[in-house]
């Protein structure tokens, strides 16, 4: 397999997997999601992760997200080992350096645009006058600095996602990991989300992984790795293209 | 950290206004009707006690049956005039004896007749029971050694009977006997049994024992002391003299019964404590009810938010903080549910005890007790919905429809 770049000095790669497994069930029944998976991701990077459905991408973003535990292999963030830490270290793993963006947008109803921004940082335990001001920040960066008041169930869905990935960015995370973030969005708003995602893995240099089946979303995207059968079948850099 | 999660809890309960005031109202309903019980049932005691204190903390009630708290069984033999003088003499000047005799009868004057008892006493009765002559007078002695038909009216007799008319002086009729009216009562007001003190006639003994009962029967003797604590001793006394008048063998029984008033009240009061912690227990049940009302809902609203609790998770929320949150949140609907209760419940009582005429005694521990109850209930029914929403796999959550 190919990795993109050489490892920077004294750097740790921000994910670097070897030979990672993933199995459910047992004996007999036993299922390989993922059969030995090998792959690094350098800080900064925007890369798409695509393959049909069953292909085990899932299954390597829920281990990259530190939702799940590998059934053998090694996954190092940052250099350090996560497939030993108990459930509330990957919690506050999660806590401090990782982002969501789902495809439902997974924002809780019935609660302000800016309270769900601000909700990372009530978990970080941030006072609340400096949570108003950075979620303010947010949703000023994702456009909607005139929606703040708003429910979930008054904003259209493009502007939902947008709020998710305010949400995301909030805690100033390392790794952005995204979940199919266009599949419930028409496709004029997808090429808005994808380049919002996009914009702020070159400004901010956080790293974006996004888990999509749709190749006009992944063409976005500086690199793209793709699943079949619990491996990866190919694993490139890729030059965004404008539609 | 107990800060954020308990306005995490509010605004989780803003989010359903209607269901969390539906959800707590069980609560409300079972704190309210315990607080409304015990309440009730203490203030009830409490006027038992205070209208049986009104007769007098030094009284004793002597009266001719076996001694058990009820009716007096009639078959016992009767006092007489002899038992009184001999209790006179034992007992010395300090104490005043009542003798009475009562009968049922019907009071007439002019068109207006009235249902009532006509007490046959001394003038001992207005000291002992505490009655006072507003207008008129009491009985001279000719009257009371005579016999002489005179009456003293009790406020209430007076109004039914004689309404703007001037009793004194007036012929009237206490069953078949014609009496002359020469003195009324002051108003006692009613009693807490519901007893109206002021629905008597008052007549000489003897009137009453010739006249309208005919015989020389006495049905019971009031005594007071001069000093309270002289009670006990005279008790005593009069138990020893009437066992001898009465040839009561050693080990034998009373036939009679010596009671004094705080005797009377502890009677009732403990028959009126059983019942409130009765009352107060079938509360407690429906308290219990409300708390799995709220154990149903919260699993509910767990399985509800089970994206949410998922989204939590995957932000970076700890098992134990989801935990706590959903706890708070059961815990923050009982406690609410509670003091909505206890405000309920003490002025569902207050407004009884003004229309049953009762003193309104708050019990403050009970009040603690109901709240921190609520409390508990919320710990104990929100536990389990709290564990099930921690323990969900955050993945799993996540793609939960």
């Amino acid at each position: 397999m190919s990795s993109k770049s050489p490892e920077k000095q004294g750097r740790p790669p921000l994910i670097e997997l070897s030979n990672l497994v993933k199995s459910y069930g047992q004996g007999d029944a036993e299922v390989r999601a993922l059969g030995g998976v090998s792959l690094r991701i350098n800080a900064g990077e925007f890369v798409a992760v695509i393959g049909a459905s069953g292909s085990g991408k899932s299954t390597c973003m829920n281990l990259i997200g530190c939702l799940d535990r590998p059934t053998s292999g090694s996954f190092r963030f940052l250099g350090v080992e996560v497939t030993t830490l108990d459930n509330n270290a990957l919690a506050l793993l999660r806590r401090h350096y990782l982002g969501f963006v789902f495809q439902g947008f997974n924002l809780l109803s019935r609660t302000s645009a800016l309270e769900n921004v601000e909700l990372p940082l009530v978990y970080r335990r941030i006072p609340a006058k400096e949570r108003r001001r950075r979620a303010l920040l947010a949703l000023q960066q994702v456009g909607l600095e005139d929606r703040v008041q708003h429910m979930p169930s008054e904003l259209s869905g493009g502007q939902q996602q947008r709020v998710a990935i305010a949400r995301a960015i909030v805690s100033e995370p390392s790794l952005l990991l995204a979940d199919e973030p266009t599949g419930n969005l028409d496709s004029a708003r997808k090429g808005e989300i994808v380049r919002l995602l996009g914009d702020f893995s070159r400004t901010r240099g956080i790293t974006v992984v996004i888990v999509t089946h749709e190749s006009d979303v992944a063409r976005w995207a500086r690199r793209i790795i793709q699943f079949e059968d619990g491996l990866v079948s190919r694993d490139e850099p890729n030059t965004p293209t404008e539609s | 950290m107990w800060l954020a999660t308990l306005l995490m809890a509010l605004r989780a309960l803003r989010r359903n206004v209607l269901r969390s005031a539906l959800t707590t109202l069980g609560i409300v309903i079972g704190v309210a009707s315990v607080i409304a019980m015990v309440t009730l049932g203490q203030s009830a005691t409490a006027s038992v006690r205070k209208s049986i204190s009104s007769l007098g903390t030094n009284m004793l009630i002597i009266m001719p049956g076996s001694d058990r708290r009820g009716p007096v069984s009639s078959s016992a033999t009767a006092f007489k005039m002899d038992d009184l003088h001999a209790l006179r003499q034992e007992l010395g000047e300090s104490t005043s004896l009542a003798p009475t005799t009562n009968k049922s009868i019907l009071f007439v004057y002019g068109n207006n007749n009235y249902s009532t008892t006509v007490q046959g006493s001394s003038n001992d009765f207005f000291r002992v029971r505490n009655y006072k002559v507003s207008r008129g007078r009491e009985f001279s002695d000719t009257e009371l050694s005579g016999g002489t038909p005179v009456c003293v009216l009790g406020e209430t007799v007076r109004r039914k009977v004689f309404g703007a008319q001037d009793p004194l002086g007036a012929v009237a009729r206490a069953g078949k006997l014609a009496c002359t009216v020469i003195g009324l009562l002051e108003a006692k007001g009613q009693s807490s049994f519901g007893m109206d003190q002021d629905d008597l006639v008052i007549m000489p003994l003897a009137a009453v024992q010739r006249r309208l009962v005919g015989n020389s029967d006495i049905n019971a003797i009031y005594l007071t002391v001069e000093r309270e604590s002289a009670l006990n001793r005279t008790k005593l006394q009069v138990q020893a003299l009437l066992r001898e008048r009465r040839h009561i063998q050693p080990g034998q029984n009373d036939d009679f019964a010596v009671q004094d008033t705080r005797e009377i009240a502890n009677a009732l009061g403990s028959v009126t404590g059983v019942l409130t912690a009765l009352l107060g227990a079938v509360a407690g049940v429906s308290l219990l009810v409300g708390g799995i009302g709220i154990m149903n809902i919260m699993l509910v609203s767990v399985t509800e938010r089970t994206r949410e609790i998922g989204t939590r998770l995957a932000i970076g929320a700890l098992a134990n903080e989801v935990l706590l949150q959903f706890l708070v949140e059961a815990v923050l609907l009982c406690v609410l549910g509670g003091a909505i209760g206890i405000g309920l419940g003490l002025l569902g009582s207050w407004a009884a005890a003004r229309a049953l005429t009762m003193p309104f005694a708050v019990d403050y521990t009970i009040v603690f007790i109901a709240f921190v109850f609520s409390g508990v209930i919320g710990i104990l029914f929100g536990y389990v919905p709290a564990r099930r929403a921690a323990r969900l796999n955050p993945i799993e959550a996540l793609r939960h429809e």
